[in-house]
């Protein structure tokens, strides 16, 4: 539970945190809020020689609509999205995959950036945020650039990020009107990582379904988007034959492995399940008017 | 003269604990809290192999590391005679191994460093050579005939460590043959871990030039200990000096001696230095002692009307490398022959075999009075087994089965004699409570509609306050235990015990039964314990056993102050002491009550006024041998709920109403019902230990083993009962195991009650979610 010696910096710019990068290309690690580093250096399982702290950087704490987009920087904390009235009113699916990553004391220091640049399949937002069909800005030194997360998130805790640059924000569209999101949950203790869990956003007109977007946790090497379920459901009336046939489908697009978390069967059925309730959670809210401004 | 009644705050009164200001200051002080001059710091090298043969241990990168002052390995200790050490239950122990490691995760070398972050890292510097061996992870093939032998340094070449039996076995037999119904279950109780707050650890510090030790210890049992220290290292008793200071949680777990602090204890001998060992989660996960493991396959012989009149019972105890469980010597299986509960049969023979295998030692008695907790789940089973099977509600088995409460003292087919108890007054206030008939009504509806929802009843007896001294001890001393009171001349007192609290409110509630016989105000009262150079020698907190053997003494010796304050007394008054009477925490006249004195204006006279023939001073001292255990007992209903799309459960409701004989401080025992309802929710629902077919241990931290948390404990719905124990001077029994010996099975019950009309009769523990899922697919009873 000691991690190995290691140098720590809290840089005040992007441009130094670029430099420290260069510096150490092999061995520095970026710490955002350190509630899945530091436990991985405590184990010794990540032994990185130097760590780059962001706390100082400016500009990394946005949390606001810009220019048609959710703008979520960097560094803002789990506990300011579980609690933000913005993210609440219109952003409901966020508010509730923050609050139930880990538990409050985690909360107050994890941040979503990092929930993301984790790229662990067993992490909430990510599933959450390719529903959302968010990107993510990459900050480097020669420029930033706008990644899908789709191309952002490559496999366990690996991401398309270049080993100098710096994940600054990440963009949520903005939901058009009669959408609606929710995430849903399934875990045996509060703070443990789910069993499995369903992200869905959901867009209707009048009662045609205009778009769906799906995402799962912790079913696949990564987050999984469950594209056929997506594309059965757009154009469709979500009726609850519809929703059931997309569930399945959810289900079916779930490669999940047996661990302590659950059996494969198991794990492939939660998915169909929670799907199901949170397509009827997220049409439900759509039709009573979706997001308000 | 006259004098006030004072305001005493005695028995009954929930008084708030003594011990809180300090604890939610965090002003507690724990091992880890100390500093001594010049302290060294130990950290542990670990076996990644459950069984593995060392073929060399090279410790010169370590060495070589500054601030690393010693590697120490088996062969060093062996040299001092130091290699193995005796464990509570006649077996013995390897402190660090010399050839062989036997489970995942041993002690297999300590480095010895000036700071605590570079013993972490000199630990990673020592290469161990290993060869693995084929390792015995299933208790059921460990006594096959090619099983590999876990410990060739026994005489005996069998992983078969004993048999124990109880009860008659010829008798149980031919109830069964003549048997009208018999049920039979197999049941497992997994191995679980107490998983304290604070993890063991010590300080060891010598001092050379006059030659004693005192070690600062999370430890339930200091005066035991000291006794053990003293006679494996051979150091007089007077010169080894156990400090037990705030200990955050036992549950058992901190009564056997682990490795590290002897090695600890051996490096400080060396050095002449304070040596700091201090766990960490995951060594206290992998390698400390592990509860419960029990293989169970019993049978209940009743006739169809439901009358229940024998129990057979055959158990494999999976008990690791070492056989180190704490249980009192002559009970290789704990108190498990309790197990015919709070119902009256005819006959009971129950078998119990432990088997070696190469996991860490099992059997610690995580609050559970010794085996309770496993033969409290298989009767309550085989009630509600023998229930379905009748097609009766398990209520009116109860019932129909409870000892009755004129039959106390009642001789059990397996030799105990319970105390005292009223179990159909429990059961019929927790029905009434929980309004058993409607959720009857309720469950009947929900089910026409396909809803899932169960209702489960646990009456369970604990056996608990060992004990008796024509019975129990431990390592040949007996199981008495003790309180030293002291009277200061103004009226306040210092009251030492021998037994030594983790969380259990001791500071406070002894303070009550001093306050309750002596008439002085609780506030007035210090209770000390946990330092062998002060305290009164005891043998320590577990097994529920601190109130009916230490709070019995703490009565007697007050009661032995008050007799001499009777006198003294009299002398004030100038009456004789055979015309005073205690009324009012205050000696009076008899028929005179304007004339009386307070115990504060005796303690004053006691130093500057005392009678010719009375010694001065107010003190008294008592060992207390109790001339039986207490048998507590209770009754909990459980209400769940089964999300048919995820098969999770969830406790709706759950009624626990206890009898723990008369009260000392009701919240403080409400405390411990809560504390401990929800320790036995935790196996029922979460927690199990595996490992792999290779010896892996699959829990080894937090994050996989699911310890509950505030968000997963229902609202507990407390009662009580008062049925005094006859025999203990306050007629108090034992309270703190009560809940998770008896919430595990009312939860099991409840779930099999949900899913009976499936044809489900049984699920083992823990009931996971895609445990009862399976069942409901297997059905087509899950949510499509
Ligand atoms: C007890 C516990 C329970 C938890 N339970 C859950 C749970 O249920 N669900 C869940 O989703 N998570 C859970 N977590 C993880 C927690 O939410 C993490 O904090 C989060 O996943 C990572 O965020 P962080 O800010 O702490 O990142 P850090 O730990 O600081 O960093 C994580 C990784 O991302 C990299 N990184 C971080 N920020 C950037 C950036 N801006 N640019 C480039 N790289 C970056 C780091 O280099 C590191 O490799 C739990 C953690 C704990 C300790």
């Amino acid at each position: 539970m000691i991690p190995e010696d290691f140098t720590y910096f809290a840089p005040g710019s992007l441009p130094e945190v670029w430099d420290l990068l260069r510096q150490h290309p092999d061995d520095a690690k970026i710490l955002a809020g350190g509630q899945s580093l530091i436990p991985l250096m405590k184990f010794r399982l990540a032994t990185p020689a130097y760590l780059i702290d962001l706390r100082k950087v400016p500009g990394l704490d946005t949390l606001a609509e810009r220019d048609g987009a959710l703008v979520i920087g960097a560094m803002v904390r789990e506990a300011a999205t579980e609690h933000s009235q913005l993210i609440q009113r219109r952003y409901p699916g966020i508010h509730e995959a923050s609050a139930v990553v880990a538990d409050p004391l985690v909360r107050n220091f994890a941040t979503i950036g990092g929930n993301i640049a984790h790229a662990d399949p067993a992490n909430d937002h990510p599933a959450m945020l390719l529903a959302l069909r968010a990107s993510v800005v990459a900050h480097g030194p020669n420029g930033q650039r706008t990644i899908p997360l789709d191309d952002f998130l490559v496999d366990t805790m690996e991401t398309s990020l270049a080993p100098d640059e710096v994940l600054t924000e990440i963009h949520v569209p903005q939901p058009a009107p009669r959408s609606g999101s929710t995430y849903l949950k399934l875990e045996r203790k509060v703070g443990d990582y789910a069993i499995a869990a369903v992200g869905v956003q959901i867009t209707l007109d009048g009662d045609v379904c205009t778009q769906a977007g799906i995402g799962l946790t912790n079913v696949g090497p990564k987050a999984v988007r469950a594209t056929q379920a997506e594309m059965f459901l757009t154009g469709k009336q979500p009726t609850e034959d519809v929703i059931r046939e997309a569930a399945r489908l959810a289900a079916a697009a779930a490669q999940p492995v047996s661990d302590l978390h659950g059996p494969e069967d198991y794990k492939r059925a939660m998915i169909r399940t929670l799907t199901a309730r949170a397509l009827r959670e997220a049409t439900q809210r759509a039709r009573a008017g979706g997001v308000s401004a | 003269m006259t004098s006030e009644a004072p305001i005493i705050r005695g028995m009954g009164h929930s008084v708030k604990r003594k011990e809180d200001p300090r604890f939610l200051r965090g002003k507690g002080h724990y091992i880890d809290d100390f500093k001594l001059p010049g302290m060294l710091y130990m950290d542990i090298v670990r076996s990644p192999y459950a069984h593995a043969r060392i073929v060399n241990i090279d410790a010169s990168k370590a060495l070589a590391l500054p601030g690393v002052l010693a590697v120490i390995t088996g062969k060093d200790l062996d040299a001092a005679g130091l290699a193995w050490m005796p464990t509570l239950m006649s077996d013995k122990q390897m402190v660090l191994p010399v050839d062989r490691v036997v489970y995942q995760s041993q002690e297999v070398a300590a480095v010895i460093a000036t700071e605590r972050y570079i013993a972490a890292d000199a630990i990673t510097l020592v290469e161990v050579e290993y060869e693995p061996l084929p390792p015995v992870m299933d208790p059921h093939k460990a006594t096959d005939p090619d099983a590999p032998l876990v410990r060739p340094d026994r005489d005996a070449k069998t992983n078969h460590i004993w048999h124990w039996e109880a009860g008659d076995a010829a008798r149980t037999d031919e109830v069964f043959q003549n048997a009208e119904v018999v049920v039979k279950q197999d049941l497992y109780i997994p191995r679980i871990h107490v998983c304290s707050i604070e993890t063991c650890g010590c300080i060891a510090s010598y001092d050379k030039i006059d030659g004693k030790l005192t070690v600062y210890m999370t430890t339930q049992a200091p005066h035991a200990i000291r006794t053990v220290f003293s006679l494996v290292s051979g150091i007089p008793e007077h010169k080894i000096r156990i400090i037990s200071p705030d200990i955050g949680g036992g549950f058992g777990g901190k009564v056997p001696v682990y490795p590290g602090y002897v090695i600890a204890t051996v490096a400080s001998l060396q050095t002449g230095l304070p040596v700091k060992w201090i766990e960490d989660r995951s060594e206290n996960l992998q390698a400390d002692s592990f509860a419960r493991d029990y293989h169970i396959s019993a049978e209940l012989a009743a006739k169809k009307d439901g009358t229940m009149q024998a129990l057979r019972v055959k158990t494999l105890a999976d008990h690791g490398a070492f056989d180190a469980a704490a249980n009192p010597s002559k009970f290789p299986a704990g108190l498990f022959s309790i197990i015919t509960g709070s119902y009256d049969l005819q006959a009971a023979h129950v078998e119990v075999d432990g088997v070696y295998t190469n996991k860490p030692s099992g059997g610690v008695a995580y609050r559970c009075s010794f085996r309770v907790t496993e033969a409290v789940h298989t009767i309550e089973r085989l009630v509600d087994t023998l229930a379905l099977a009748l097609s009766l509600d398990p209520a009116d088995v109860r019932m129909k089965n409870f000892i009755p409460p004129e039959a106390f003292p009642y001789k059990s087919p397996t030799g105990w004699e319970y105390d005292s108890g009223n179990y159909p007054a429990a059961l019929q206030k927790a029905m009434a409570k929980i309004d058993y008939a409607g959720l009857r009504r309720e469950q009947a509806e929900k089910r026409a509609r396909g809803e899932l929802m169960g209702i489960g009843i646990s009456t369970f007896t604990e056996i608990v306050g060992a004990g008796p001294s024509h019975t129990f001890d431990i390592l040949g001393i007996k199981m008495f235990d003790s309180c030293e009171i002291r009277v200061h001349p103004t009226g306040s007192a210092i009251v030492r015990i021998g037994v030594q609290t983790q969380g259990q409110g001791h500071e406070t509630t002894f303070a009550q039964i001093v306050a309750e016989e002596l008439g002085l105000p609780v506030e007035n009262i210090t209770v000390e314990h946990g330092d062998t150079d002060t305290a009164p020698y005891g043998l320590g907190t577990y097994a529920s056993r601190s109130t009916p053997t230490a709070g019995a003494a703490t009565a007697v010796a007050a009661r032995k102050i008050r007799d001499k304050a009777k006198k003294i007394a009299g002398h004030l008054l100038e009456v004789s002491p055979d015309d005073l009477e205690w009324q009012d925490h205050k000696f009076q006249v008899k028929g005179a009550p304007g004339r009386s004195v307070t115990m504060k204006d005796i303690a004053f006279a006691a130093y500057t006024n005392f009678p010719q023939d009375v010694e001065a001073g107010l003190e008294a001292v008592d060992y207390y041998d109790p001339p039986n255990l207490t048998f507590p007992f209770g009754a909990y209903i459980c209400v769940v709920d089964i999300d048919r799309g995820t098969g999770m459960v969830k406790i709706r409701r759950f009624v626990a109403v206890d009898d723990c004989g008369n009260i000392i401080n009701p919240m403080i025992v409400d405390g411990q019902i809560h504390g401990g309802l929800t320790m036995g929710m935790a196996p029922a629902l979460l927690e199990a230990i595996t490992y792999d077919e290779y010896g892996n241990i699959q829990q080894s931290n937090l994050m996989d083993y699911l310890l509950p948390t505030a968000m997963e404990t229902p609202v507990w719905e407390t009662d009580k009962t008062v049925t005094p124990s006859p025999h203990h001077p306050l007629g108090a029994k034992g309270v703190g195991e009560s809940a998770t010996v008896g919430a595990p099975p009312a939860i099991a019950n409840a779930v099999v009650d949900a899913l009976s009309h499936l044809g489900v009769t049984h699920l083992d523990i823990p009931i996971t979610p895609w445990k009862v899922y399976q069942i409901l697919e297997a059905h087509g009873a899950a949510e499509a």
